[in-house]
């Protein structure tokens, strides 16, 4: 296992820096970690933010010093077992990939060199790991797209793009949960709210779960967005190599 | 119903509490009062929860009336307070009765100022808070700031045994020279020892760009190493990022939740309030302290606020 480190931010967080590259094994390790805090309820720690490659743990030093919280969690890491994953939730999320849900496949087509619907077809074929959320509420930073569709960010960023807009961002690619300036190219639009505060949990995932795109046809697009939301979420044994 | 009617708004003034909590994994913003001491304490004067929603104004204060009686303390930077043009103090709970009208001027030092009413406002909390998170339109009244005609619900909660209850030592003057005391970290070795050391010796100064988010300070560059960018990971109220333009920016309540530039240090969180009350042009000189200082200076703010809390429940 790779040295952990832990960064001190301030006196009330600690950063714990598990790897210094972006990896699905450290990701593991961090969501391990997450869960295990959930689940020993540690008198003194207010919340996690877990992120690429580390997770940044929030207490009240009144309650507990740093130094023994920091051996808590050397403790709580040293439980984890290569494959002790258990089931992973797949988000199977819909998106309108055509017209005005559109307003920059064709630029991606030209810049990628592929067909339009080669891009729809790459993009909607993979399961992207929800590495972190961050920037908005709810915005994933989703790994493992297929570099044939990496496309440059727009040179002059939008002043608003719409709350449901998926976008490809250098090598990244995502779902905009709420109206917001950016300048990811626009290559679809999910009628699925990503962002709810009515429901009981407002972001529909977490940092762990996977999200696969499918294409839905625009009268599909507003048939779905006035039934609201039933999202199908698979669960499926983890693939841990 | 018992309400507090908004007859001039301010140019930002949006309901606070302590903050919005357990929902920073997804990406939500802390948010809640930018002076959490000031805030506690006007709650603790008209004996509501130390926690408890209150009214933040930025600079320049409101104008409301109220419908009922009621008891009212208000806290941070002194706006003059008037109630029915006549001045009242600050840091003291004030008795209110129906019709009267409560007028708040420009702040006279600092930037923010807290207005809380005995047994709070009757809003719903939205995720476990009523702090306003203006970015997602949610929470405090409606999602948004205050505006004129705005009708506030009070929750009756009338201690009439609160009026004139006071903190002795108002701390309402806020100087325009501040020292403020950091720990390093936690990226500070993407950083020269000379930006370090500019860091920690040179006078910053609070620009115009600074709002709920974040403290934008102009003055000295601060070298690095290899650049400033990282990859996102957590940040904390008080984290002082630095940009590749070199000057720092520190991360408040409204701030994000991550961030892709290397932070240098973090303002601790006894220093935070004076981070809140900086109003653009104040300078600030950084010193580095131990983490053990730190805790110390927190525990220490926490037990006076306390002695405050304890002291305004049994005495007059």
């Amino acid at each position: 296992m790779e040295q952990i480190r832990f960064l001190p931010l301030g006196d009330s967080a600690v950063t714990v820096e598990f790897a210094k590259e972006i990896s699905e094994e450290a990701n593991r390790k961090i969501r391990f970690l997450a869960t295990q805090i959930e689940k020993e309820r540690i008198r003194g720690i207010q919340e996690v933010v877990p992120t690429f490659c580390s997770m940044t743990v929030y207490f009240d030093p009144l309650r507990i010093s740093r130094s023994k919280l920091e051996k808590k969690l050397l403790r709580l890491i040293e439980t984890y077992r290569e494959g002790s994953a258990g089931t992973r939730r797949v988000f199977l999320i819909p998106v309108c990939y055509e017209g005005a849900y559109a307003p920059d496949l064709e630029d991606v087509s030209k810049l990628t060199g592929l067909l339009p619907a080669e891009v729809i077809r790459i993009h909607s074929s993979t399961d992207y790991l929800i590495y972190m959320l961050g920037f908005l509420p709810g915005f994933p930073y989703l790994g493992g797209m297929d570099p044939r569709i990496e496309a440059a960010r727009l040179e002059t960023p939008r002043t608003v793009i719409p709350e449901g807009a998926v976008g490809i961002g250098g090598k990244q690619t995502g779902i905009y949960p709420l109206a917001s300036p950016g300048g990811w190219r626009l290559i679809g639009q999910t009628p699925v709210k990503v962002y709810d505060p009515a429901r009981e949990t407002p972001i529909l995932y977490r940092a762990g779960d996977y999200i696969r795109f499918f294409p839905i046809t625009p009268s599909e697009f507003e048939k779905c967005r006035l039934s609201a939301s039933e999202i199908e979420v698979r669960e499926e044994p983890e693939c841990t190599k | 119903m018992y309400k507090m009617t908004v007859l001039s708004a301010g140019p930002l003034s949006t309901v606070q509490d302590m903050g919005r909590f357990g929902y920073m994994r997804t990406g939500f913003s802390p948010g809640g009062a930018m002076d959490t001491h000031s805030m506690q304490l006007a709650n603790i004067l008209v004996g509501n929860i130390p926690d408890d929603g209150v009214i933040e104004m930025t600079m320049m204060g409101m104008t409301v009336s109220f419908s009922c009686h009621s008891v009212i303390a208000l806290t941070g930077a002194d706006m003059a307070p008037k109630m029915n043009n006549t001045p009242v103090e600050m840091y003291t709970a004030v008795g209110v009765q129906p019709g009267d009208v409560l007028s708040l001027q420009m702040a006279k030092s600092g930037m923010r100022t807290y207005l809380a009413v005995a047994g709070g406002f009757d809003l719903p909390l939205v995720m476990g808070s009523m702090s306003t998170n203006l970015k997602c339109g949610l929470g405090g009244f409606q999602g948004r700031k205050l505006q004129a005609g705005d009708e506030i619900p009070l929750r009756a909660g009338i201690t009439a045994d609160a009026i004139g209850k006071r903190v002795a030592q108002a701390e309402n003057d806020y100087p325009d020279c501040i020292g403020v005391r950091v720990l390093l970290g936690p990226q500070e070795d993407f950083f020269t020892k000379e930006g370090i050391h500019t860091f920690l010796s040179e006078v910053y100064t609070v620009t115009e760009q600074s709002d709920r988010m974040g403290v934008r300070l102009a003055g000295a560059k601060i070298e690095n190493i290899h650049g400033v960018d990282i990859l996102s990971d957590g940040i904390a109220t008080g984290s002082v990022q630095i940009p590749a333009s070199g000057t720092p920016i520190i991360m408040m309540a409204d701030r994000q939740t991550t961030g892709g530039y290397a932070k240098i240090a973090t303002v601790i969180s006894a220093d935070l309030p004076k981070i809140a009350q900086a109003r653009p042009g104040t300078r600030i000189l950084f010193t580095a302290v131990s983490e053990k200082e730190a805790v110390s200076l927190k525990k220490q703010t926490e037990r006076k606020r306390r002695g405050l809390q304890y002291l305004t429940l049994f005495s007059k």
